[in-house]
């Protein structure tokens, strides 16, 4: 245990790709934490995901040792936190188990939508907020100049912002002794019942339950018997450790300090975010205010493709839930697909993450249904229902009217962009809101349907800048527009899976270019196959897959047999890949592709 | 349980028709691999390697030694068909082959009419070896002439210009009975209204049988990379090649050459003997690197294989005594769809009897009502085969007929 005076707790926020990882790695090394031998890059991003992909995807705590010019040492608690507006729900988390943010700013790039995003969350969070300007190694880095607009744009004063270079480790020991000196010291009580919070918690395949805490009164033992505020559960605490970012054991944990437990925890539901940890006697009379919940934003069916594999599936789900917060699931059946679950997501980023490491993690194939956002149906009769899922769209004649999920979105984008990315919102449906210039950029506000935004917007608007926009966004209010149900049918049978709820006046073009695509993704059969969408039983969009023609092996000897034999195994696996409606079979990838706009 | 006792139980308790001797249906043949091809052509996948120099004597003795073996563990099969493919047989010197022949003449009774076929090149310099092959006891040859014109013949990577194929293939006329040859078509920027003169030119040079593939971008050839990087323009698309397929018959035909499998065209009588086993499903063996065979051996059916490297068999066989790699027992129910995706390349079809027997009854008339309506099969007194329209849908019908059986 480490006096008070002794810790400091912060975590390293910025805008996607602003070099936070790479800066926890410079920490990790400078202060010997990891051996040489051990070290690589980003080394906290360690899921498959997030290496390929290269970007965070979970907040991660490391404690370091720093031995500090004042002769002292102290105990750093960091935590790198994920960047992309999907997992903010990550930031916002971590932000409440510590005192301190350093702000990185990309010394190219300057500040961007989620600088601002953090920046705010921090101030919330009552942090001392230290800025950081990175990649000063770079010829295009402009430090005093994103100093400036730190000033100007964020408001916070950035006279002392520590110059570094993530990569080459430059200006990295300013940076602990930024920590140090500038950072708060955590308060907390020593002698007082214990009160924790629970930050964080993941599956482990040995250890079972794994759960991330942050003492702030009192001290946790090794053998102590605790019990879960919220959820009443009662534990023994089995396993002590802090995270150096392998498990080193440790006999307790004092007021400030951050670390893991594990204690048989069999129940997944016993674990939540946010709640208070408490010892079963001396308990703790009020609990911590706990974590703002998160809002998840878009739905969509996850059915395993062998349905064999549903208790599989759930059983993943309550896993992967304990380690992720903002994912919220509910069975869910489907007269195409079975029994599976309907699952909530912040963003389209995060279901692709989710998704993948379902499949990875635990070895599920899974069909994605159509993603959809929650619109308000209202219906003549005066009550009001909660549309997570076009299929469960009551009959129109029943329907008063229907409102959509709005946002507020906030935009940052060089001038010579700006033209086309005011095109890309107004053909989304949005409404400008305002419009100001921070040096050559434009910040841009607009008010969009969440419903045109969660699907591929952020793709688009990378692709149109040529990644140089940023983009945050905040749910705003519900609205009335004249939104429709569309329906798509593959060989004259509705396919439910790929029902969506549209804009009127945007169905024909979405259904024509829905249509264009299944016909690309579904392949040809040997006979012809209309694909048409719908809206009530009218057609408004129509494409025909040609028949198949040709598919057979030119040469097929005494010596072909056994590989053709592989070859028509593989292709039987493949079709378990493929969900049958009616005679099409239609490959699993067609249910989230064919949503993706090109325009 | 020993392999005595396995023999004597299939051999007197079993009718012959059973399910352990169903390979007495399609007769017994001998497939010899020869590796070796003066150059490698971009889009073949065939285990064939450029070697400056074949020791012929080592391979003679290695290749003696290995059909001594075979025989051994097949004595009193009435043995049908003798194929030599490669690689470039036609590279093989005629002695080799003939101690070859002779030794396979000592070591199995041999059908009255014994197909004896070697795959050539057609170049002079082959040429030139066609009598040595024919005193040898070769009296069939299947040529690969690839293309009609020169163009293409180079694109195609070939050695020979299609005046000199066509020489070769005068001389192999004059010297074999029965002569065959080859036409890779679907080729880069090759249009429908050529490939018609082209073959319409084939027929007028055939004798009674014909092998007309389309060309496959196989993976792992100079085609095949080229491909992956998109640099291999000009290859029709499934709607022109499907046509082509289509002219294919309809010219073949006219000429009284019809498909009596997917890609190979004959007179009726006329066609390739040594395939029809596989295609029927008969027993066969594989002698040389990367050569297949299937052997029933006590009621039992096996897969045979041998390393595809040449100096890996050669030395296999030198060592152990035998060139195979450990035998794969095919279960009855994989004989069943092998015999199936084989019988079904065929024109006469597959036997509705023998897949029973063979699967265990698995319902296959279940699975051909599924495609009904689609014109693809024709169910005909116990015969299951492909329509004009199902044939170059193959591999769609099998996935059909064989999900989840
Ligand atoms: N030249 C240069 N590149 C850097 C520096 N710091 C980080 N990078 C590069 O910037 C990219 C993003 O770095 P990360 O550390 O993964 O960024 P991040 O902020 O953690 O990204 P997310 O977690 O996805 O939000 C990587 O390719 C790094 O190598 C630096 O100081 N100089
Ligand atoms: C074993 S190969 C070669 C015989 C001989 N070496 C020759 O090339 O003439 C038999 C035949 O398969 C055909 N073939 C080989 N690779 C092919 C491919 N990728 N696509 C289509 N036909 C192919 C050629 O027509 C070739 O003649
Ligand atoms: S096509 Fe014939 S000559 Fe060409 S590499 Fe293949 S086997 Fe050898
Ligand atoms: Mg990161």
């Amino acid at each position: 245990m480490t006096d008070l005076a002794h810790i400091r707790n912060f975590s390293i926020v910025a805008h996607i790709d602003h070099g936070k990882s790479t800066l926890a790695d410079r920490l990790i090394q400078l202060t010997g934490t990891v051996s040489e031998r051990d070290m690589k890059e980003q080394l906290l991003d360690a899921m498959d995901i997030e290496r390929e992909r290269g970007i965070t995807i979970k907040a991660n705590t490391v404690r370091i040792e720093y031995k500090a010019k004042d002769g002292e040492t102290y105990i750093l608690n960091l935590i790198d936190t994920p960047g992309h507006v999907d997992f903010a729900y990550e930031v916002s988390r971590s932000m409440q188990a510590v005192e301190g943010s350093l702000l990185v700013v990309d010394a190219t790039q300057g500040v961007e939508a989620q600088t601002l995003a953090n920046v705010y969350q921090a101030l919330d969070a009552d942090h001392e907020i230290v800025p950081v300007l990175n990649k000063i190694d770079l010829p295009a880095a402009e430090p005093a100049r994103v100093a400036e607009q730190i000033e100007d744009v964020i408001g916070i004063d950035a006279s002392d912002a520590v110059h570094i270079s993530a990569k080459t480790g430059l200006g990295i020991p300013d940076v602990l002794e930024a920590i140090v000196t500038r950072l708060p010291a955590p308060k907390g009580e020593r002698n007082v019942p214990l009160k924790a919070m629970l930050v964080d918690s993941w599956y482990d395949a040995y250890l079972g339950v794994v759960v991330l805490v942050r003492i702030m009164d009192g001290v946790l033992k090794k053998g102590d018997r605790i019990r879960m505020m919220q959820t009443g559960a009662i534990h023994n605490v089995d396993k002590l450790a802090v995270l150096r970012p392998g498990m080193v054991d440790v006999a307790a944990l004092g007021p400030g300090e951050i670390g893991i437990f594990t204690g048989s925890i069999k129940q997944v539901r016993d674990t939540r975010v946010g709640d208070t940890i408490t010892h079963e006697k001396h308990s703790a009379q009020k609990a911590l205010p706990g974590f703002k919940p998160s809002v998840p934003v878009v739905f969509c069916g996850l059915f395993p493709v062998d349905s064999a594999e549903f208790d599989d599936l759930r059983n993943a789900i309550e896993k992967l839930a304990l380690n992720d917060a903002s994912f919220s699931y509910e069975m869910e059946s489907s007269a195409a697909l079975g029994f599976g679950f309907r699952c909530g997501f912040l963003g389209l980023l995060h279901l692709e993450v989710i998704r993948d490491r379902l499949e990875r993690e635990w070895g599920i194939d899974l069909i994605t249904t159509a993603p959809s956002v929650v619109y308000n149906v209202y219906l003549k009769s005066g009550e009001m229902i909660e549309l997570h899922n076009p299929a469960d769209m009551p009959d129109l004649t029943y329907v008063d009217h229907i409102e959509e999920p709005r946002i507020t979105a906030t935009i940052l984008v060089p001038d010579e962009f700006l033209g086309d990315v005011l095109k890309l919102c107004h053909d989304r449906r949005g409404i400008q809101k305002d419009l100001t210039y921070a040096g050559s950029r434009a910040m841009v506000v607009y008010d969009l349907p969440l419903n045109e935004v969660v699907f591929d917007f952020y793709d688009r608007l990378k692709s149109i800048t040529r990644g140089y926009a940023s983009f945050d966004y905040q749910i705003d209010s519900y609205r009335a527009d004249n939104l429709v149900k569309m329906q798509i049918l593959v060989n004259d049978e509705p396919v439910d899976a790929l029902s969506i709820m549209v804009h009127r006046d945007r169905a024909e073009s979405r259904g024509r270019a829905m249509c264009e695509k299944l016909k690309e993704l579904i392949p040809r059969h040997m006979f012809k196959i209309p694909i048409q969408a719908a809206i009530g039983g009218k057609v408004i969009a129509r494409e025909t897959l040609a028949a198949l023609r040709k598919d057979v092996t030119a040469k097929c000897y005494g010596g072909d047999v056994t590989r053709k034999k592989k070859l028509l195994e593989k292709q039987k696996a493949g079709k378990k890949k493929m969900r049958q409606f009616g005679k099409v079979e239609i490959p699993q990838a067609a249910f989230i592709s064919a949503l993706k706009m090109d325009g | 349980m020993s392999l005595a006792i396995v023999q004597t139980l299939s051999e007197n308790s079993l009718p012959p028709s059973s399910v352990a001797e169903d390979w007495r249906a399609g007769g017994f043949g001998l497939y010899l691999h020869w590796p070796f091809c003066q150059a490698k052509c971009p889009y073949c996948d065939f285990n064939s390697h450029v070697a400056g120099d074949v020791d012929q004597v080592r391979w003679r003795a290695v290749l003696l030694s290995e059909i001594a073996r075979v025989a051994t563990e097949t004595p009193d099969r009435v043995l049908n068909t003798v194929f030599f493919g490669g690689g470039t047989p036609s590279l093989m010197d005629p002695d080799l082959v003939a101690a070859i022949l002779d030794a396979v003449r000592a070591a199995w009774p041999l059908a009255n009419d014994l197909e004896v076929t070697l795959e050539a090149n057609p170049t002079s310099v082959e040429a030139g070896r066609f009598r040595g092959y024919r005193d040898a006891g070769v009296n069939r040859v299947s040529m690969g002439i690839q293309a009609l014109n020169d163009s293409d013949l180079r694109r195609l990577g070939r050695l020979h210009s299609v005046a000199e194929a066509r020489n070769a293939f005068a001389i192999a006329r004059n010297v074999f009975d029965r002569v065959s040859f080859d036409l890779i078509y679907a080729r880069q920027h090759q249009t429908r209204a050529a490939w018609r003169t082209e073959l319409r030119e084939a027929m007028a040079m055939a004798a009674d049988h014909l092998s007309l593939y389309q060309l496959t971008i196989e993976p792992g050839t100079a085609f095949g990379r080229l491909a992956n990087a998109g640099r291999l323009d000009g290859l029709p698309d499934d709607d022109r090649a499907a046509d082509m397929y289509a002219d294919t018959q309809e010219i073949c035909g006219a000429a009284g050459l019809p498909a009596y499998e997917i890609s190979n065209h004959a007179r009726p009588g006329a066609e390739s003997r040594h395939n029809l086993i596989y295609w029927r499903g008969g027993d066969y063996a594989g002698i040389g690197p990367g050569a297949h065979g299937r052997l029933t051996l006590g009621g039992t059916r096996y897969a045979t294989q041998t390393p595809l490297a040449p100096a890996a068999w050669l030395e296999r066989v030198e060592r152990a005594g035998s060139g195979e790699l450990p035998r794969q027992v095919l279960a009855p129910f994989d004989q069943a769809q092998e015999y199936l995706m084989m019988a079904l390349r065929l024109r006469e079809g597959a036997q509705i009897d023998r897949w029973d027997k063979l699967s265990g009854s698995v319902d296959i008339l279940q699975k051909i009502n599924g495609l009904d309506g689609l014109n693809v099969l024709h169910c005909h007194a116990g015969t299951l085969a492909l329509t004009d329209r199902g044939r170059p849908v193959l591999n769609a019908v099998l996935r059909e007929l064989l999900a989840e059986v």
